[in-house]
This record gives C-alpha cells, structure tokens and sequence, in this order.
C-alpha cells in the first residue's frame, strides 16, 4: 500500500438538496492517493448523491470540491477525463460482443486504435476471458460481467475509479475475486472510491467513512472505528451508527 | 480525438441496429407489404360497379358507347337517368359510384365537327376506387374512338370531361405511398430512436456515457445519425417500389422532396428525443410513441381519413401533426409537381415544429442530467 499522503480527492462542505429535501448535508473529506476508500451507509443516506456529484453528473448545490487534482464546477471536463465509474448496473452494452464492448469504451475515452488493441488483450487475458471474447455479455455468467465492466471502467487508466455498490447481487466468491481486482487496481496505484451495503467488504478498505442521514458521522480506518465504537466488527460500529437506539435497547 | 470518440459511438450505435435483426427485418418489410397490399388492394378493386347512364343523345353512337362499356365484366347498368337534376339523387342512393353522360347529338357532332363529348362523373368519397372507375371508362372509350377512326378522315375525337363530385381534388389518391413513407419514417426516426434512448436509460449505460468525456450533443447526434440514415434508406426503397411497381409519379424535383424528408426525419427525431427524455424506460418510451405519436398521425394526417371530410375539431387539431404538414407536402410535390413556391408555407410550419422539438428535447435532456 503505497500512501503518498497526496490528496486525490477534497470535499469541503458539499450540499445538495432537491427542493425541502436535503440529501447530502455538509459533508467534507478526503481521499488520498492510491488507497482504497470505502463509502458506506444505509440504502438512502446519500451515497448516490453524493458519488454523482464528484463524478460530475449531478451539480452540488453548495460546497467545495477538488477530484483527481481539478475543480469539480469549473473543470468537469478534466475531471472526466481522469476518472473511471461503475455503477450499480454495470453499464455494459448486452446486446455487443465482449470485445466490441471493450473496443467502444475504449473509443470513446479517446484512446488510440493501437493502443486499444494492446490494451483490450491485455485486459482479456488477464481476465482470462479468452473463450468468452466474442460472446454477447447476455451469455456471459454475471460474475464475468462485473470483472468485465471493472475492468472497462478502467480501460483509459484513470487516476480514480469510482464503484457504485459494484458487488451488490453476486455470490461471496465472486465478490472475493472482485476485490482482488481492486487491490491489484491500487497497487497500480489506482484510487478506489468504493460504495458498498456489506460490512465485511468494508474490513477490505483502507479508509472507510459511514453516511448516516446525508452526514458523515464517522471517518477513519476500520481499526480506528472498531477500537473508537468499541466494537467487534464493522457490522456493530454501523449499527451503532446507524441505528444507536435499537443496538442500546438489545443489549 | 474527439472525432474518433463519435466515431466509435457511431459504430456502436451501428452495431445494435443490425444485430436486432426482427427489427431490421420489419422496419425494411413493413413498407414493401404495405405499398404491395395498398397496390394490389386499388387495382383488383373493380368489379360489377353500378353506373348510371344519362343519354341525352339517344343515337347509336351513345347506344354503342353504353353497350360497350356495359359488356366490359367491370360495369352495370343500374339505373337510367333522365335529367340531370338526378344525378345527386343516384350518388346519395349510395348504389351509384358513375354517371356517364352523353351530350346532345352526340353522334352528329362527331360525325360533322369531328368532336364529341361525354361527361364522366366519379363519386369520389371513395378517391381511390372513384379515379379507378374512370380510368376503366376512358380507357373503354378510347378504344372505342381508335376503332371509329379506322376509316374516316380526318380523326374525330371524344372528350371525355371528368367530374369528381364530394372530393372534387381527389385527395387522397396515392395518399398511400406518402402516408406510409411518413408513418415508416415516424417509426424509424421517433420511436426508434425514442427505444433506443430509453434503452440506455434503463440499463444504465447512459450514465456511462455522460461522465465520460463525450459531449451530450455528441451523444444525441451519435444516437440520431444512424436512425437518419436508416429512415432515409427505408424512405429510398419505398419510393422507388412505388415508382417502379405501381409508377406512382414524382412529378415534382425529387431534390425537393429529399429535403423535405430530411426536415420531416429531423422533427420526427428530435420528438424521439424528447419521447426518450420523458419515458423512464423502453416500454414507456414505445407506449408514449405508440399512442402519442403513430395513432394521431395514422388517424389525423390525412394518410387515411381525408382531413377535410373531419369534423371542424379534429380539423384544428390535424394541425399539430407534424405528418399532416408533410403529407401534403409529399403529395404536393409527388402528384402535383409543385415547387418551392407551393410548400414553402408547409416547409416553414414544419421547420417551426422541428426548431420548438429541438429546443425542448435538448433543454429536457440537459434538465435531466443536472
């Protein structure tokens, strides 16, 4: 784990509201380079929000934000640029051939026809996905999909990648190898800002940070949380988090 | 580099056209059934029609005329009038769809001033069977004339006068081939599109495709493109089907009416954006088509139903269809061979709605995004 002590990413007091409703409330952070940081919270705590907004789809209503070294209101386009996304549904075309999928995003990062090639063999072999190479992704096994599209989100070599609950719906195995996949990406010294509603993935993160109604309530390493909660696992410092009334009254 | 990233999004976008092949199949199969069926449908109409017959000649010219045609498998004789005044009387019966009449000393006036006349009266509520009817008639008479003039010196000539009572334009007549050229085009350039947006949508690869470096215009120009082409292509086919088959004529500058399917394809697509824009996912996005879009203009264009024969607020309504404007633009140009100065008032309405369209779609999709 190299950390530089670099920060990639700094939020400072980010707000978005839709209408009366205040989805994320104040919230700031930082992400240094090259680590793994998780982003979790409940279905609603404002996750979402708050990655579409540092991805660029979603403008703030108010705050500060600096991604991968630009301004996220004035210089969207870079920021673009340098980061990869995955979502929840990973946006892989069903109806194209795994190659021609890997081709297109390719393409449309600018990257160049050679280069592309190099690259699309690259990233099939170390899948191991030959055999599967010119299968539609509707015939491929789900598991193969999210490699895939991890690895396709990552195709122009971003600075940061960002993943919206990408293990959601997919067997312990599978999410394992995923995870293999994403230290192997921060080794390369890709950051990882990863959203996720399982608390054993969070043991996996360098950093975790835990959303609770649109405001960060914790932030630091899942040593530091279980040590700072006096818990056993990320699973209660959540709960503690999350619910503080329904763990106190159980025990 | 900007150039390559549209230019992979084209081929993509290439790529899901033609690998749905039932789609394919129907978009390209749709409008040759449907000019085949309409063609067919007109030609093998003709059988047993009533006709009327008002002889105000009484000679043998007019009394061989009637038994000529009478004899013909296509005509019979249902009534004989005796004054004009009749006339709408038969036609209102319903029975009726020709009345033919013969002049005043037919026979003489071939015989000595070398011309004679015979008035044909269609009932064009029905334009297509009415146009028909006629042309069995004159062609009958025609023949009739060549033999008359096998001998005799110099050639006489009977005119034949045609009336087209209720429709007096015919509208309507090739309605066909305009209408499906506009529906097909409506289908390719609006639902399509409207689907295949909505597609991306729903699957998510949309939200992919806005926090890469591509423009959002260059998303909606790279998904419009190919649909462009696709429509166009389809309106090519039709056109030539129905000229080479049916020799329906261009009469008008087929530039002309290229552009004019360009600006119609244009409005079509930018309502398919705005369709998409609205629509939460595919079935919506072919729902909202299907019931906004093809239904008013299968109904309401005039392709079917004449617009003038509508009650006065289905009328006003016609008028925002953007297929009513083109329609009679296409039959304009196609039937008519107008030019410029004809359809420049419908060129601007539609250019109008294509700007309105435009604007809105861009501005919604950008809404939707932020």
């Amino acid at each position: 784990m190299k950390l530089t002590g670099e920060n990639i990413i700094e939020v400072e007091n980010l707000v978005k509201r839709f209408g009366s409703f205040t989805a994320v409330d104040n919230i700031s952070f930082q992400v240094r380079k090259g680590e793994v940081f998780g982003f979790l919270g409940a279905n609603g705590a404002g996750k979402t929000t708050a990655i579409k907004m540092l991805i660029g789809l979603w403008s703030p209503t108010s705050g500060k934000a600096n991604v991968a070294g630009f301004n996220l209101f004035t210089e969207a386009e870079q920021i673009r640029k340098n980061i990869g996304y995955m979502a929840q549904r990973f946006s892989l075309y069903e109806d194209l051939t795994v190659i021609e999928n890997i081709q297109f995003y390719g393409g449309i990062y600018g990257l160049r026809k050679n280069i592309l090639k190099e690259r699309a063999e690259e990233l099939i072999s170390e899948l191991g996905m030959e055999s599967f190479r010119k299968e539609l992704i509707k015939n491929i096994p789900l598991g193969w999909k999210q490699k895939l599209a991890l690895s396709v989100a990552m195709i122009h070599k971003p600075k940061i990648v960002f993943l919206d609950e990408p293990t959601s719906g997919v067997d312990p195995i599978t999410r394992r190898q995923f995870w293999d996949l994403i230290y192997n990406a921060a080794e390369k010294g890709t950051t990882v800002f990863v959203t996720t509603h399982y608390m054993d993935e969070s043991e996996y993160c360098d950093r975790v940070s835990i959303m609770v109604d649109g405001r960060i309530e914790a932030l630091d390493t899942p040593v530091q949380l279980k040590k700072q909660f006096n818990a056993e696992s990320m699973d209660e410092v959540f709960l503690k988090l999350a619910r503080p009334t329904e763990v106190s009254s159980k025990q | 580099m900007n150039r390559r990233r549209f230019f992979g999004f084209l081929q993509k976008e290439f790529r899901h056209i033609f690998r749905d092949r039932r789609t394919m199949l129907i978009l390209f199969g749709m409008p040759i059934v449907q000019i085949l069926l309409f063609g067919f449908a007109i030609t093998n109409e003709i059988k047993n029609v009533n006709v009327a017959v008002l002889d105000m000649a009484h000679d043998d010219v007019s009394r061989d005329i009637t038994n000529r045609i009478l004899s013909s498998e296509y005509f019979h004789l249902y009534q004989n009038l005796h004054s004009e005044k009749e006339i709408e009387a038969a036609f209102k019966s319903g029975k009726v769809k020709e009345v033919i009449v013969f002049e005043n000393n037919l026979a003489k006036n071939i015989y000595s001033k070398n011309i004679g006349n015979i008035q044909l009266i269609g009932d064009a509520t029905d334009p297509n069977t009415a146009n028909t009817i006629v042309a069995y008639t004159r062609a009958i008479l025609l023949n009739y004339q060549q033999e008359l003039n096998k001998g005799s010196k110099p050639p006489a000539i009977i005119q034949t006068e045609v009336r087209m009572w209720f429709n007096e334009e015919l509208k309507g007549v090739y309605l066909f081939v305009p209408g499906v050229m506009t529906i097909i085009m409506m289908l390719v350039s609006a639902m399509m599109t409207s689907i295949s947006l909505a597609r991306e949508k729903e699957t998510g690869t949309l939200e992919a495709l806005m926090v890469s470096p591509l423009k959002s215009w260059q998303v909606i120009l790279g998904k419009v493109i190919p649909y462009l082409v696709l429509s166009f292509s389809i309106t090519l086919l039709t056109l030539g089907l129905s000229m080479f088959v049916f020799h329906v004529p261009i009469r008008g500058n087929i530039f002309l009416l290229l552009g004019e399917v360009l600006l119609f394809v244009i409005t079509a697509l930018s309502f398919g954006i705005l369709i998409s824009s609205i629509a939460p996912n595919q079935m919506a996005a072919m729902l909202i088509s299907m019931m906004g879009l093809m239904l008013p203009t299968i109904i309401l264009s005039g392709y079917i139903f004449p617009i003038d024969n509508m009650p006065v607020p289905l009328q006003v309504i016609s008028n925002i269809i953007p297929a009513r404007w083109f329609i009679s633009m296409l039959r304009d140009i196609m039937l008519k061979g107008a030019g410029w100065s004809v359809v420049w008032k419908d060129t601007c309405v539609l250019a109008f709605m294509a700007v309105v369209f435009l604007f809105l779609a861009s501005r919604r999709f950008k809404m939707k995004l932020r």
